[in-house]
């Protein structure tokens, strides 16, 4: 059915200009409800926090968005130029913290932990600043993890996935960058391999076996589409990658949802106690 | 009917806050007044917001609830239609639409179809209305439905048939996004919704949305005007809050009802007895005819 909607035969197109306007309308609503006139993110870079700077400095002033650049001993030079190039194209406050006194504490403290936990370690060392800094700016948190992370559970809990509000939640990579070109982020941003910059020379795409390209495709009919696994096998995906990301979308539930509460009483958080998160605003 | 200006109400209530809701309320309607409209129509749940959850019951009032009075005093300068929790008899709780005309009720309507599927959970919060009926106006004949009601084409059919010749039709359509070609995707679904259904039942559509943003849902707006041939007369736009004023008239009415008399054509037998042949198929019930031949039972 060609004349269906996109959400029912899993396209990723999306017109860049009317969601950009939704996206930035949901900024501003979001935050001055809280009462607060502040944002703070941390800009690593990367084309998913820019796009997100972007959006916040299109939706309230730009001096109001607070940009932490956090970079770690190992983190490429090039990562923190391109922040760079982000706060001066947008004229954003920003602030440079290196975190590796931190990580160093923390190992020095904690005791030597392997690659994978010292990226956990920087990730919530970063979130720690940033709420941090929320308090001092009067500033709400911006997620800056898009929906292809979110599903796969790519991501570090209480980390890089702590947020208040989350603009790019419901976008995948693919989208994201769409976005990032309509919105003027710089080249150099949108054309770098993606990587969470942990290590020298990670690469999301080889880490995780697939590209973005072509695991989007897969994510917007699995999920949005909600299509079978014959119908994604018989879509040209090979049944490893269907079951493989099946797998990883499953096992990594436990990281988009709130925690666990035991059931005792009547009414309990989480199950009977149910009100909205802008509850009076 | 006579000759209407209407006023669209594409507002963003405050989420629970009814004070505030009220106070965004009486303002639009004194602009509107101002302008000479004859009624001002709101989106659902203008008096409390959507995502209401466990707020339904602390939302609730009956619709000659003292706190209301403040619409009820506005619609001495100009007719109100708006939505709002309403408790019913029972400690029921509808999501209702009202009109005000002259300090009092004229017509109050309890949405029929509650949507309980993907984002939406009404069936859980809400009793459901069982009746569609037209009511007479200060200006003439007319209806209300809210939202999901006009996905369900018996409505405004049922509606146009006891001689609504203006629905309304209250909403808080979400958008999923925007695609190439179809702008905000709720706009474009609606529009085209509202000019099948005005062609259809040759009568007059008033849609009014609601904008703004609650946990995350964003509300579309695009409150628009389809007249009884089914072109769109006014429009406001996606996602902003905006008070267009429109002029219904009753000669592109008889006009559209002239060149188009389809509701003077329907065959009131036909759908009887396909409906009674329906409720036998859905709900297995014993066809009486058959039933006879087969048993030699007199």
């Amino acid at each position: 059915m060609t004349d269906a909607p996109a959400p029912l035969d899993g396209s990723l197109e999306l017109d860049p200009e009317w969601t950009a306007r939704i996206l930035t309308r949901f900024i501003d609503q979001e935050l001055h409800r809280t009462g607060l006139t502040d944002l703070v993110l941390g800009l690593s870079g990367g084309i998913d926090s820019a796009v997100v700077a972007y959006l916040a400095a299109r939706a309230i002033e730009p001096r109001r968005v607070h940009a932490c650049l956090m970079p770690y001993r190992a983190s490429s030079e090039d990562s923190l130029s391109d922040a760079r190039k982000v706060v001066a194209e947008l004229g954003i406050d920003a602030e440079t913290i290196d975190i590796t006194p931190l990580v160093d504490g923390f190992e020095k403290t904690a005791g030597s932990v392997g690659r994978t936990r010292l990226g956990n370690v920087m990730a919530r060392a970063r979130m720690t600043l940033l709420y941090d800094r929320s308090v001092e700016h009067g500033a709400l948190v911006l997620g800056t993890s898009n929906k292809t992370e979110l599903l796969l559970g790519y991501g570090t809990l209480h980390g890089d996935l702590a947020s208040a509000i989350n603009p790019i939640g419901d976008l995948y990579k693919t989208q994201v960058r769409h976005l990032a070109g309509h919105l003027g982020v710089p080249d150099s941003i949108r054309r770098k391999p993606p990587s969470a910059d942990l290590w020298p020379d990670q690469n999301d795409e080889e880490e995780l076996g697939f590209s973005y390209a072509e695991v989007d495709r897969l994510l917007a009919l699995l999920i949005d589409a909600r299509a079978s696994r014959a119908t994604a096998i018989e879509a040209g995906f090979t049944p490893e990658l269907v079951d493989g990301v099946t797998r990883r979308i499953v096992r990594s539930q436990f990281k988009r949802v709130p925690p666990v509460i035991a059931k005792i009483s009547t009414r309990s958080i989480g199950s009977d106690f149910r009100y909205p998160r802008d509850w009076m605003t | 009917m006579r000759d209407i200006r209407v006023a669209l109400g594409q507002i963003a209530p405050r989420l629970g806050d009814i004070e505030a809701n009220l106070e965004i309320h009486r303002r639009a309607a004194a602009e509107a007044a101002r302008d000479g409209a004859d009624l001002i129509a709101f989106p659902e749940l203008s008096l409390t917001g959507y995502q209401l959850a466990d707020l339904v019951p602390e939302l609730a009032v009956p619709v000659d609830d003292p706190r209301l009075a403040p619409l009820f005093e506005a619609s001495d300068e100009i007719d109100l239609v708006f939505g709002f929790v309403e408790e019913g008899p029972g400690h029921r709780f509808y999501n209702s639409a009202v009109y005000l005309s002259a300090g009092r009720v004229v017509h109050v309507h309890r949405k029929l179809y509650l949507p309980t599927y993907g984002m939406f959970q009404e069936g859980r919060e809400f009793a459901r209305g069982y009746r569609a009926k037209y009511f007479e106006s200060p200006w003439g004949p007319a209806g209300l439905l809210v939202c999901e009601d006009l996905w369900h084409m018996p409505c405004a059919w049922l509606l146009a048939h006891q001689g609504a010749e203006v629905i309304f039709v209250l909403s808080n359509g979400p958008t999923r996004g925007a695609t190439p070609g179809r702008e905000v995707t709720s706009v474009s679904v609606w529009r085209e919704l509202l000019q099948t259904t005005a062609r259809f039942q040759t009568t007059w559509m008033v849609y009014v949305n609601r904008t703004g943003c609650e946990d995350g849902v964003t509300f579309g707006g695009g409150s628009l005007v389809v007249d009884p041939f089914g072109r769109v007369v006014a429009e406001a736009p996606a996602l902003d809050e905006a008070l267009p004023l429109v002029d219904l008239k009753t000669e592109v009415l008889r006009r559209a009802r002239t060149v188009y008399p389809l509701l003077r054509d329907e065959n009131l037998e036909l759908v009887e007895g396909e409906l009674a042949r329906l409720r036998r198929l859905r709900y297995d019930l014993p066809d009486p005819t058959a039933a006879t031949e087969k048993d030699g039972v007199v």
